[in-house]
């Protein structure tokens, strides 16, 4: 069974940090950060307008479904997708097979300098996952809900 | 598999409601949908046919407030139950944490439930769960209907480790959050005993 994915406030800054960095340097409106299985990890640019976990829900699902057919046609995955809309343009990759970044942008920038960026922020964010991947497995790294008590989960339920 | 934020202190947690074709399983997001305050949930995504059966999936993200300081989000997804879609439903299980078996209490669909249950079973399986152990708990819907099966027959027949199970008339509400609370307590107290 694939681990549960812990975040720490380190890593947290340094991911948030590159998201913001390659929002500039590519020119992009927004990238966000997914975990495969639909979670939202991390957003930078203009999000206010844009319905967040959805975005990552259906990123999850779009990746899941590529990831399906790839196999089928005896490819691994497809780690790249491009989609070009009539304003925004979207463009998907999968870091090291876990997460997914998603940089949506228009015609202020380009996609070969969206393409460029992305490679950069892809290899940067694979090293912090491996890190987190690497204290997520130290002994003693426990989850906060160790402490927890019965009596805690049924006050949640209570009302 | 749950995400625990330590930096933004949330904790989100994946539930799958399982179960064949038209057992009530996008009924028991949209109530829970038009139930629940604006604050607490998110948007209802459903992937849908033109006949209104779900093609890929349908999403709806609910807080259910703060454990510890942490903020419990639990993400609900629904699979497409038509017996072709299986390569779709694989797919939702992927970091599942906890499953509701929505059955179909009518006579005719006893076979489809049973279907269904062991498709559940084989596809858990694949992604490296295991049924018996993971939370888990059964919905017995469409209580209202005429043609239904007693609750003996469907446990004897479903349930036959008698894990949790609830009844249901999921247009209704009828054991609607009671299925909901009893799977993610179960959820939650599988997160408590993981951390120890
Ligand atoms: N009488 C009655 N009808 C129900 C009940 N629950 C669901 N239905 C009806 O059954 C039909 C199918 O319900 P859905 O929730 O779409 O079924 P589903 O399990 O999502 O079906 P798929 O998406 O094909 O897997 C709808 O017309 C519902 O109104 C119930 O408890 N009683
Ligand atoms: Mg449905």
């Amino acid at each position: 069974m694939a681990s549960q994915l812990v975040m720490y406030e380190e890593e947290f800054h340094r991911i948030n940090a590159v998201c913001d960095r390659l929002t500039k340097d590519a020119n992009a409106k927004v990238v966000f950060l997914v975990d495969k299985n639909g979670q939202l990890i991390s957003a930078a640019g203009q999000t206010n307008n844009i319905d967040t976990t959805s975005l990552a829900s259906l990123t999850a699902g779009n990746v899941a479904a590529m990831g399906g057919l790839a196999k089928l046609i005896g490819e691994n995955e497809f780690p790249n997708q491009f989609h070009e809309g009539a304003k925004d343009s979207l463009y998907m990759t999968l870091v090291g097979g876990r997460v997914v970044l998603v940089v949506i942008f228009d015609n202020r920038t380009s996609l070969g300098l969206v393409r460029l960026r992305i490679k950069k922020a892809s290899d940067e964010l694979e090293k912090i996952f491996a890190a987190l991947a690497a204290r997520s497995a130290a002994p003693g790294a426990g989850s906060p809900f160790a402490e927890i008590s019965d009596a805690d989960i049924d006050n949640l339920f209570s009302e | 598999m749950s995400f625990i934020n330590y930096s933004s202190r949330e904790i989100n947690c994946k539930i799958v409601y399982y179960g064949p074709g038209l057992c009530g399983k996008t009924t028991n997001l949209q109530y829970i949908y038009n139930k629940t305050n604006p604050e607490t949930k998110g948007k209802l995504i459903s992937l849908s046919t033109e006949t209104d059966r779900t093609l890929f999936f349908d999403f709806l993200p609910l807080s259910l407030g703060e454990i510890r300081g942490f903020k419990t989000r639990f993400h609900l997804y629904t699979v497409p139950g038509q017996v072709f879609y299986d390569a779709s439903r694989k797919l939702i299980l992927k970091g599942v944490d906890g499953v509701v078996f929505v059955a179909d209490s009518q006579v005719e669909r006893m076979e489809a439930n049973i279907e269904s249950m062991e498709n559940l079973r084989v596809n858990l399986a694949e992604q490296g769960y295991d049924l018996n152990k993971i939370p888990f708990v059964i919905q017995y819907n469409k209580r209202d209907l005429p043609n239904a099966v007693g609750v003996d027959e469907l446990r004897k027949v479903l349930n036959p480790r008698n894990v949790q199970d609830h009844q249901a008339v999921a247009p209704t509400g009828v054991g609607v959050f009671d299925t909901l609370k009893g799977v993610a307590k179960l959820v939650l107290t599988e997160l408590k005993k993981g951390g120890q």
